[in-house]
């Protein structure tokens, strides 16, 4: 990791930012920060650093420049890298730091100010209107505005308002303990709560420089895996309750009731909460690795039954097929993260390009390449990777079973098989986890064993933005289909 | 083409039969803290277990009487852990500790003055719901949650609670509505929202807070940590009671979706609030 000197222009570093990403890095994200000058030096004023993420390989590089103290505006990256378009209005609605040349720089964390327009109209033409969808919609959903402007049937252009459930997390981590933090980091996106929890434990291990036990590693990709498989059969119910399969819906939030049950059955949260902790995981598995593995057998012989047969049912194949693409060259220029990018051919994963914990000791079977982008796309990503979380539970559980018979015997119940000591230590680090949703990065600063800033970036933020740009000839009621094929939380993207 | 209908056979009836029989893993289930024992010769440091501050200890007049407030526990265990001499976890998802018709009933020990309250907010709740027995309609409204709340609502719809057997249905006009059940935090952008909704909803109307975000606030909720750096209220409030007027409090973090049905069947005295209080 490299935090380069801050005496660069903001210009130049946008050009190499942007050189970067059309050399094959992928752009992760960019956010600011105030940095208060240091008690000692006098006369020194309070200044705005920008921080871009880029994931290179193996690594996730910082990229930081500071604006002259006094100076609230530069040059938006925005025209070089299209991907920071929701990044910079966050930023000018959180610092008031104004990116000049910024395509528009509206409203996006705080709307519902008087310049933010009740009904916004982008397309002027005969018969058009906008249809407000939400905050409050149908169904037990999250809240978020679709703002659809259509003539009747076609959906020329979509806008959403995003923050209404804007909590406040990432001011809520400072000041947070270490140990602490990492509860908020589960209850940022509570359906990617493993995904969380890994990716802020892993910035606090960095800067520690602790390596947990092997034991927890292997824990940690189960509760990962089986997060993930959650979160795809949760997708494929919403999606068969959008075309009206009644017997196909009930059948998977069966399934998905199952993985929530057997997760309760290893920690006592349905949603793994409470497992990883800085330096490892707080327990072994309450249920037997025999028991872990004959329950992932007939889990995956039922779900993936009933999954084939839903890819074998043509009037619900018809309403995804060609629905939402997204183009393979824009998902490559946005960096777009998970099933998302890898249906349009772009195969960002964490899991493969920066393993963690177990995961480079275990073999990941590959998947199928996807180009077409559509929805249908992206729920065959989804099932491949069901079948290969499955493939990764099952060389996690066998593992922990082997360890069990050997290491574990002599230290049951004690603290040190599954947790490696984990002092906090001050300084800055990017921790990083494959949340079902796409890579998810914590970029963490601890001072004197506290959280002085945390940044979580989200998959969901960072492929949200994405669905303004899918409805090419789609029609209103494509609109659940799209929707739910993205998967993603609106929690991730409100923090 | 094929044949769902018969697919649908394969595991036969999942539903459980809770609230007529019991249901395992109902019980089994791992509520909110409770105490064990309130007076501890050693108080000092028991409240700094709890990152959300529920716990106090030695602070009143009752020198070393130990508290717990279950609307902000989220669960993390982490003082039962530390210390199985005072706390333990409450057995059930449907048990005592599982709901209250009052924000005070979620203190444990029950403070006894409470139990009159609670009779009476009991008696009046009955009195309001008593047309709503048989036939619920429920409004769910996301006020700032994390979205794990709306998978357990959402999974009362799925075959294994399926809520409909229960005359329970989810509607999407607040018009029909005779429960709002809310979850999150109470962000300030929804603040506005959910206060239409609820005054789009005809009397006699209950208000559910399902999670201890919305009971609380819980992690989110400003101030209440031992380190006083955010004193941001733009964003994440202290729960939704500040925004609508709640009857019935349901802590978890999330609620499990036995913790939520119970709440709905609570809320228009289908089955009792447990031991809290007289019945």
């Amino acid at each position: 990791m490299t935090f380069p000197a801050t005496g660069t222009g903001v210009a130049e570093l946008w050009e190499e930012l942007a050189a970067r990403i059309a050399a094959g890095d992928r752009f992760g994200g960019l956010f600011a920060a105030v940095r208060s000058p240091h008690s000692g030096d006098a006369g020194a004023e309070a200044a705005v650093v920008l921080s871009a993420h880029v994931a290179a390989g193996a690594g996730i590089d910082t990229m930081e420049v500071a604006l002259p103290p006094g100076v609230a505006s530069y040059p938006a990256l925005t025209p070089l890298v299209g991907a920071a378009f929701w990044y910079e209005r966050v930023i000018h609605d959180e610092f008031g730091v104004v990116s000049l040349g910024h395509p528009r720089l509206a409203p996006l964390v705080l709307h519902g100010s008087p310049e933010d327009h009740a009904l916004p109209r982008n397309v002027a033409g005969y018969g058009m209107f906008t249809i407000p969808h939400g905050p409050v919609r149908s169904g037990v959903m999250e809240s978020i505005e679709y703002l659809v402007e259509t003539p009747g049937e076609a959906i020329p252009h979509l806008n959403m308002r995003v923050f209404y459930k804007h909590r406040g997390v990432e001011k809520r981590f400072a000041g947070m303990s270490a140990a602490d933090g990492v509860l908020l980091a589960e209850r940022t996106e509570g359906i990617a709560s493993v995904a969380h929890a890994l990716a802020y434990c892993h910035a606090i291990e960095r800067m520690a420089g602790c390596v947990p036990p092997e034991p927890a590693g292997l824990v940690r990709v189960l509760h990962a895996e089986l997060e993930r498989i959650a979160n795809h059969v949760d997708v494929a119910a919403k999606l068969a309750d959008a075309a009206g399969l009644a017997v196909a819906a009930a059948r998977f939030a069966f399934h998905k009731e199952r993985v929530l049950r057997l997760v309760s059955g290893l920690c006592g949260s349905r949603f793994g909460r409470g497992v990883v902790v800085p330096g490892g995981v707080s327990a072994l598995p309450r249920m037997s690795p025999g028991a872990i593995l004959a329950e992932f057998g007939r889990l995956e012989k039922a779900m993936m039954a009933d999954a084939d047969s839903l890819m074998a049912t043509s009037s619900f194949l018809d309403r995804l097929r060609t629905t939402g693409p997204l183009p393979p060259a824009r998902a490559r220029e946005h960096g777009a993260l998970g099933p998302i990018g890898k249906a349009s051919g772009f195969s960002a994963d964490a899991r493969t390009e920066r393993p963690y914990d177990a995961y480079p000791s275990l073999g990941m079977p590959p998947v199928r390449a996807h180009e077409t982008g559509d929805a249908l796309a992206r729920l065959a990503v989804r099932w491949d990777e069901t079948v290969q979380s499955f493939d990764l539970l099952r060389q996690a559980a066998g593992g922990l079973a082997s360890k069990a018979a050997g290491e574990l015997a002599g230290t049951a119940g004690g603290a040190g098989a599954t947790v490696a000591t984990c002092e906090p230590v001050a300084g800055r680090a990017v921790g990083w986890a494959e949340a079902p949703q796409g890579e998810v990065l914590y970029d963490v600063t601890l001072e004197d064993g506290r959280i002085s800033r945390c940044h979580p970036r989200s998959a969901s933020f960072h492929n949200l933005v994405l669905m303004h740009e899918v409805f090419a000839g789609d029609i209103l009621t494509d609109f659940p289909f799209i929707e739910a094929s993205f998967g993603l939380s609106v929690a991730g993207v409100a923090l | 083409m094929s044949l769902w209908a018969l697919r649908g056979l394969r595991n036969g009836v999942v539903t459980t039969k809770w609230p007529k029989r019991a249901d395992d893993y109902a019980d089994g289930w791992r509520g909110p803290v409770i105490v064990r024992s309130r007076d501890v010769a050693e108080p000092g440091g028991l409240s700094d277990l709890c990152p959300t501050g529920a716990i106090s200890a030695g602070e009143d007049a009752q020198a070393r009487a130990v508290r717990l407030d279950q609307g902000r526990c989220i669960l993390c265990g982490r003082c039962a852990e530390a210390r199985p001499d005072v706390f333990a976890w409450s057995a059930g998802a449907t048990g005592p500790d599982a709901a209250a018709l009052t924000r005070d009933g979620l203190l444990v020990p029950h403070l006894p003055e409470n139990d009159e309250t609670v009779g009476v907010v009991r008696a009046r709740l009955r009195e309001r719901t008593a047309a709503l027995r048989r036939s619920l309609h429920v409004r769910h409204v996301d006020c700032g949650s994390d979205g794990s709340e709306e998978w357990e609502v959402l999974a009362l719809l799925g075959p294994v609670y399926d809520v409909h057997r229960l005359g329970v249905f989810f509607t999407a006009s607040p018009r029909h509505a005779d429960i709002l059940l809310v979850t999150g935090a109470g962000s300030a952008g929804m603040a506005g929202p959910l206060r239409t909704t609820y005054e789009a909803m005809p009397d006699p109307r209950v208000v559910i807070a399902a999670g201890t975000d919305a009971v609380s606030g819980g992690l989110l909720s400003v101030g209440l940590n031992s380190v006083g750096l955010n004193s941001d209220s733009a964003t994440a409030r202290g729960g939704v009671s500040g925004i609508v007027p709640v009857d019935v409090w349901v802590p978890g973090s999330p609620p499990s979706p036995f913790g939520i049905l119970n709440a709905l069947l609570i809320a228009v005295g289908r089955i009792g609030d447990g031991a809290k209080g007289t019945q």
